[in-house]
């Protein structure tokens, strides 16, 4: 028999409520994932009440001024603060970003805030990362050469021909995309996602590398390339502006020359 | 206590704590070696605040421009304003350059010059002909995104080198033998909540600096100086603690950093009366004088009323008259950071800046080896067996009392490098290493626990901000005996209510609750040795700048200040040597002058 509905464990309940403080009158209402890993309770959505007279204008300011002054146990990843580090990404107003560049301004209503999907839930708002990590370095993201350097000088590469890595070195590894895709949550064990292909291509397209086919080889394969099927998630969440999936292009326009 | 705690325990040759770039140039370094070595960081590698780095790092490499080593070296001690140990900069200037060619080996994906080459920007403070030439083109860029470039090619070159990470582990505290030694460190790991004690023939503290003492600063939440918090706690010294860097271009109101790339590429700083006031403070090197200099300079014009804006309280950053083309290749980054958090389009108006907490020259004191070192009986160069430091959580010291832009991502491949180096020449791989002692680690979760349960009336979010709060005010650009030692007074009461800190999360798992406390514990300590150097320090060199001690005083100050932690929360002095001195030949040692620009 089919069980169409979702166990009752993993069922997202209304959580605890939190008013703003008297006299607060630019009220904004923050709706927050919430799972302790260390009781035995469902996930719950916690509703907070944030005064944005006395907030920073980012998402992260105000997941910090809650943490701060409402609920030390609020949980999640940051660092930089600034959009280079990639720890505070997450699903904000339903889509994936990186809330310290996320204006808060920018979202109509009640602000939403859940982990990435479709990733396992350590605590709160932060995922586990591991299998994303390990198909980052299953592409193998070093310079690989047959011939060896000067011995005493950089390798030459023209401007032009360090253009072509624009647009794909400056990716955080935030994940944001690799956790957008509707191909990904479904094959994520077999298909290596955007976020990973990313990368590979941007070894693939570097004039100092020499092992472009046996990078192409190592990637044709039908689920860790092929289960890209342009739906282009990736390229509308990347809060880097990136374009994941004309890399993945690319790749595919890579293996079908040299045939 | 350590009975209620199961314990894993872990054997390697070396364990690196912090994978930003030197810890990560250490580790896979080690690797390459054959030492077994672990590292362990409570961010993943890339997250590491190297990777907000912006400008460059800083090599002679003569790709646009006649240079110099030597000159690098000069530029280097005069920016530190005698204050470095002129051995420890020989070293690391003469290794820019193999350092800077090994990463472009390794892959960094560098900005490029028509011919080919590494393209690289002028900076503050690197001049040509040892300081009588135009500005150097000596800093080595990848866009405005260098930190970053170099942080990902260093991770990604420990993947291949196969090194072993221990990822989301924060460290507690270091392990030390009865005789001296450090022979480990106690983790905890945040994603099951276990504890584990490295057994180690070498530490080697890779944690960086402690911006986040400050309300205001260009570093990440996570820069609270962990590693070095550990070496006060286990009853070693840090050095030069009073010498705090304040970048002069840090976004108003927000804090996130611009890079002093952008004076480089031609930008230039304007107060409320459209002057550019540079001009009148360094009439040479202008807007690329030394951070220091040009910290107080705007520091100046503000306190003066010539502040921009309505409360006169910050300075114009200008790159509109630069060609779009210059901004789209070189400026990219700042370009959507002034977007993001100014509301600023670069090309049409002004950046409003303000000198910002950037840098700590201060940390742990190493030889030029990365060798730890501490004064002892009137020698001041005993190395503390099985400690050694790389990064902005050492003190070499090549930075002395003001580092110079670029000269800190250069610090960290170069002292990265050579810690790895040294541990192979004095570490036999696999040697068997004594037992811990029974209570090993014992201290650390007593801590542990008992922040875990506290239960007191503040919060540490509440304490912390306090903290903050107080060293903006009384530990700043410009400093007095008065303004000080008020600072001293709050900060003691701080440290009087960390006996009454509240935390509400109890778990193991991902508590950061606890995280932020364990944080705020790290920080209150750097912070006090900070503010108490600053008090004792009675001159104005480099980045300390005294009110009531305006001029450099050679005769008595021309030493590191070593500051231990006593239990109550007050500090312990002692001092050492300038080393006024080189390791070769090939250069000499710069006698100290005045420093102007």
């Amino acid at each position: 028999m089919v069980e169409f509905s979702l166990p009752s464990h993993s069922k997202v309940k209304e959580g605890k409520k939190y008013k703003a403080p008297e006299g607060a009158d630019n009220i904004k209402r923050f709706q927050i994932y919430r799972w302790d890993p260390d009781d035995q309770d469902n996930p719950r959505v916690d509703t907070f009440e944030v005064d944005l007279e006395d907030c920073g204008p980012m998402v992260l300011d105000a997941l910090i001024k809650i943490k701060n002054e409402i609920d030390p146990s609020l949980t999640f990843r940051r660092s930089c603060r600034e959009g280079v580090c990639g720890s505070c990404a997450m699903n904000v107003d339903g889509t994936n970003t990186l809330s310290c560049i996320k204006d808060i301004g920018e979202i109509g209503g009640d602000v939403k805030v859940y982990p990435l999907p479709h990733m396992p839930v350590i605590k709160d708002l932060v995922p586990d990362l591991k299998q994303a990590y390990a198909q980052y370095a299953s592409i193998e993201p070093w310079l690989k050469t047959k011939t060896p350097p000067p011995p005493d000088r950089e390798r030459l590469q023209s401007p032009e021909e360090r253009e072509k890595l624009d647009g794909l070195w400056e990716c955080v590894l935030c994940f944001c995309c690799s956790t957008s895709c509707p191909s990904y949550w479904w094959n994520g064990d077999r298909y290596l996602g955007p976020a990973a292909l990313l990368q590979a291509y941007r070894w693939i397209a570097d004039s100092r590398d020499e092992e472009t086919g046996e990078r192409l080889d190592g990637l044709e394969d039908p689920f860790r390339l092929y289960r890209c099927h342009t739906i282009m998630n990736c390229a509308k969440t990347c809060p880097k502006h990136l374009n994941p999936a004309r890399a993945i292009g690319e790749i595919k326009k890579a293996i079908v020359q040299r045939k | 206590m350590s009975k209620a705690y199961k314990v894993i325990d872990h054997t390697y040759d070396v364990v690196v704590v912090g994978a930003g770039g030197a810890g990560l140039r250490a580790t896979f370094g080690l690797a390459l070696k054959g030492l077994k070595t672990a590292c362990i960081s409570k961010v993943f590698p890339t997250r590491s605040h190297t990777v907000a780095a912006q400008g460059g790092i800083s090599a002679a490499l003569s790709n646009m421009g006649k240079d110099d080593w030597r000159w690098h070296f000069y530029d280097t001690v005069k920016g530190a304003d005698w204050l470095g140990d002129q051995d420890a900069i020989e070293y690391m200037c003469r290794e820019a350059m193999p350092s800077v060619i090994e990463l472009e080996h390794y892959g960094v994906p560098f900005s490029r010059t028509e011919s080919g080459h590494i393209y690289q920007r002028p900076f503050g403070g690197m001049t040509t002909e040892y300081g009588e030439g135009p500005p150097a083109h000596r800093t080595c860029a990848a866009a405005d995104r260098t930190g970053h470039a170099i942080l990902h090619t260093l991770y990604q070159q420990s993947l291949k080198n196969q090194a072993e990470f221990f990822i989301e582990y924060f460290a507690l505290d270091l392990i030390k033998d009865v005789d001296g030694k450090i022979s480990g460190v106690m983790a905890w790991n945040l994603d099951d909540g276990t504890i584990h004690r490295f057994k180690a023939q070498m530490v080697i503290i890779a944690t960086g600096g402690y911006g986040r003492c400050y309300f205001s600063c260009t570093g990440a939440h996570t820069q609270t100086g962990d590693g070095s918090a550990m070496v006060l706690r286990a009853g070693l010294p840090l050095q030069d603690m009073e010498f705090i860097q304040f970048h002069p271009t840090g976004i108003y109101g927000a804090g996130a950093l611009i890079t002093e790339g952008v004076r480089g590429e031609g930008g230039y700083l304007t107060n409320s009366e459209g002057e550019r006031f540079m001009e009148r403070y360094a009439p040479h090197a202008k807007d690329l004088a030394s951070r220091d200099v040009v910290s107080r300079s705007m520091t100046i014009e503000m306190n003066e009323g010539r502040g921009c804006g309505e409360s006169k309280d910050f300075i114009h950053l200008h790159i509109e008259h630069l060609e779009p083309d210059v901004i789209a290749q070189r400026l990219p980054g700042i370009s959507e950071t002034a977007k993001i958090f100014a509301g600023v389009d670069v090309s049409r108006e002004p950046i409003p800046v303000l000198p910002t907490v950037h840098y700590n020259m201060g940390g742990v004191p190493t030889n030029y080896l990365g060798e730890a070192v501490q004064p002892v009986n009137g020698d001041t160069d005993v190395i503390i067996p099985g400690l050694m430091a790389v990064g902005e959580a050492a003190c070499v010291s090549v930075h002395g009392a003001n580092r110079l832009g670029s000269n800190s991502l250069l610090d960290l491949v170069v002292f990265g490098r050579a810690a790895a180096d040294r541990c192979a020449e004095i570490l036999v791989p696999g040697a068997k290493q004594q037992d811990l002692p029974g209570d090993a680690g014992d201290s650390a979760l007593d801590w542990l626990d008992s922040r875990r349960h506290a239960r007191g009336s503040y919060s540490t979010a509440e304490l912390r901000g306090e903290m903050q709060r107080t060293m903006q005010a009384h530990c700043a650009v410009f400093r007095t005996e008065e303004l000080m030692a008020e600072g001293v007074n709050k900060m003691a009461d701080i440290w009087s209510k960390m006996d009454d800190l509240k935390i509400s999360d109890s778990g193991m798992i991902w508590n950061s609750d606890l995280v932020e406390t364990l944080e705020f514990d790290n920080l209150m300590a750097q912070a006090l040795v900070s503010i108490h150097g600053a008090l004792e320090r009675k001159e104005s060199r480099g980045g300390h700048a005294r009110e009531d001690f305006p001029d450099r005083d050679d005769t008595n100050w021309m030493k590191h200040t070593v500051a231990w932690l006593n239990e109550d929360g007050t500090s312990r002095f002692d001092f050492r040597p300038v080393h006024n001195y080189t390791l070769s030949d090939d250069v000499d040692a710069v006698p100290p002058k005045a420093r102007t620009y």
